[in-house]
């Protein structure tokens, strides 16, 4: 991995390359983010701006899935 | 007040009405409070106990299906003798037991967009106890367009989510869900499975959110969504609020009526599944592929001895156990699958790729194939 950063990801430090977008992220997670909410440090990231904004160093991400059982 | 509570009602709500956030003004406000509750299964269990002991004065049930014995694992309300009633007589007769005060009203139909309007109207308050995404995003729309609280909870294996929707300017369900899931993409408990206490514990969280907004209360769920890993035992809040843009709630909603969405064929029906074909991928590619970190899920489809023989760190799903692990695995992600030789893993590429799977690869040759051509030490068997 190049240039390693450190974030939060759910909870946990988590290592990933550096320039990623968020999308690029949820997708390198294996995560569909057509049904998930996004949370990045303490704010709901509005979809049209996962494809822009850059995960930064330190950054505390949360990931929410659509549950639909009752 | 109009109403006013019987020496019963008071040795009944005493703890209640010691409590200065409740009070008698507040017993007598939840007796002149009519609920709705839609579903009666794991959520609407507790709910429907905890709501009626509480003295809400009218509770609507509605839920079409019968007491089954695998609800019984979590769905408390009903029982053992109740099993093939209605889930709304079943529910009925337990509230009537445990709180004669309460006017429970039984509608056993499906919640749908024929009755939604009618069903909602006469309630001050929405409680989501459903277990589908077409009656889900039906109840946010109601709330929203009847200007009403929706109590929202959902579960599915160890997690659970709980919030209060459409609040005191608060966001509604599609501000953080936009559109719902397709069918398939998301299971149901049925499918996935869920631990039986956990819809007792996000159902109680409802239940107390639901009594507290028929008080008034400011310091509701509102805002925020709780999530609960029940397996962890970890709690986490989201912080949400109203969109905008939301296309129910936003300044310039695009669903206005519910004649405006498709609820059923949005969810449950409809949805074009493309079925793609599995590729081969050679030995050489593969390795190129973990060299390159090409973001992907190993599926090694043989079973525990071989693997614990050797294996490449894949996650470990028999080929005989690989249909009801589908549900947790991702749809859109590069998905590896292999066995010993290729005979095994090219059938499981098969079945993924028959079940909507979008990028399914068979390593052909195998581990043994690994072991010759990249990897010598690890034992051949």
């Amino acid at each position: 991995m190049d240039n390693p950063i450190t974030i939060v990801f759910n909870g946990q430090d988590r290592q990933i390359s550096a320039g990623l977008t968020v999308e690029q992220l949820l997708q390198e997670a294996a995560i569909n983010s057509r049904f998930v909410a996004v949370e990045l440090n303490g704010e709901i990231l509005p979809r049209d701006q996962r494809n822009q904004r850059e995960v930064q160093a330190r950054d505390v991400i949360e990931v929410v899935t659509l549950v639909g059982g009752g | 007040m109009t109403q006013n509570l019987s020496v019963s009602e008071q040795v009944r709500y005493s703890r209640h009405l010691m409590l200065p956030e409740i009070g008698i003004a507040g017993q007598l406000r939840l007796k002149e409070s009519a609920v709705l509750l839609i579903g009666l299964g794991g959520l609407g269990s507790p709910l429907a106990m905890y709501l009626a002991a509480a003295g809400i004065g009218r509770l609507g049930l509605v839920d079409p299906d019968r007491v089954d014995l695998s609800n019984l694992q979590r769905q408390i309300i009903h029982s053992t003798t109740n099993a093939e009633q209605l889930k709304v007589d079943s529910a009925a007769a337990t509230i009537r037991d445990l709180n004669p005060h309460v006017k429970v009203e039984c509608y056993p139909v499906r919640f749908d967009i024929s009755n939604a309007e009618s069903l909602a109207a006469p309630y001050d308050v929405i409680i989501d106890g459903t277990d589908n995404f077409a009656t889900r995003y039906l109840v946010n729309d109601i709330a929203v367009m009847q200007q009403k609280p929706n109590i929202y909870g959902s579960i599915l294996r160890f997690e659970g989510q709980a919030t209060v929707l459409n609040y005191k300017g608060g966001p509604c369900y599609r501000c953080i869900f936009p559109t719902p899931p397709p069918s398939g993409l998301i299971p149901s408990c049925g499918e996935a499975g869920v631990i039986g206490v956990l819809p007792g514990l996000i159902g109680m969280i409802q239940a107390t959110e639901a009594i507290k907004v028929l008080l008034n209360a400011n310091d509701t769920l509102q805002g925020r969504l709780l999530c609960v890993d029940a397996w962890k035992m970890k709690f986490r809040e989201l912080k949400i609020r109203r969109n905008p843009q939301c296309s129910v709630c936003g300044d310039q909603p695009s669903i206005t009526t519910l004649r405006d969405e498709n609820y059923v064929n949005t969810c449950e029906t409809l949805v074009p599944v493309t079925i793609s074909m599995p590729l081969k991928l050679s030995i050489h590619e593969y390795r190129e592929l973990r060299e390159n970190q090409t973001p992907h899920i190993l599926i090694d489809v043989r079973e525990e001895f071989e693997f614990l023989t050797c294996n490449l760190g894949g996650k470990l799903i028999p080929l005989s156990k690989l249909k009801e692990h589908l549900v947790q695995l991702p749809k859109t992600a590069m998905i590896v699958v292999h066995c010993k030789s290729g005979g095994r893993s090219a059938t499981a590429a098969k079945l993924l790729c028959d079940h909507g799977f979008e990028q399914v690869c068979n390593l052909e040759g195998g581990i043994l194939a690994w072991i010759d051509q990249i990897d010598p030490s690890l034992p051949k068997y």
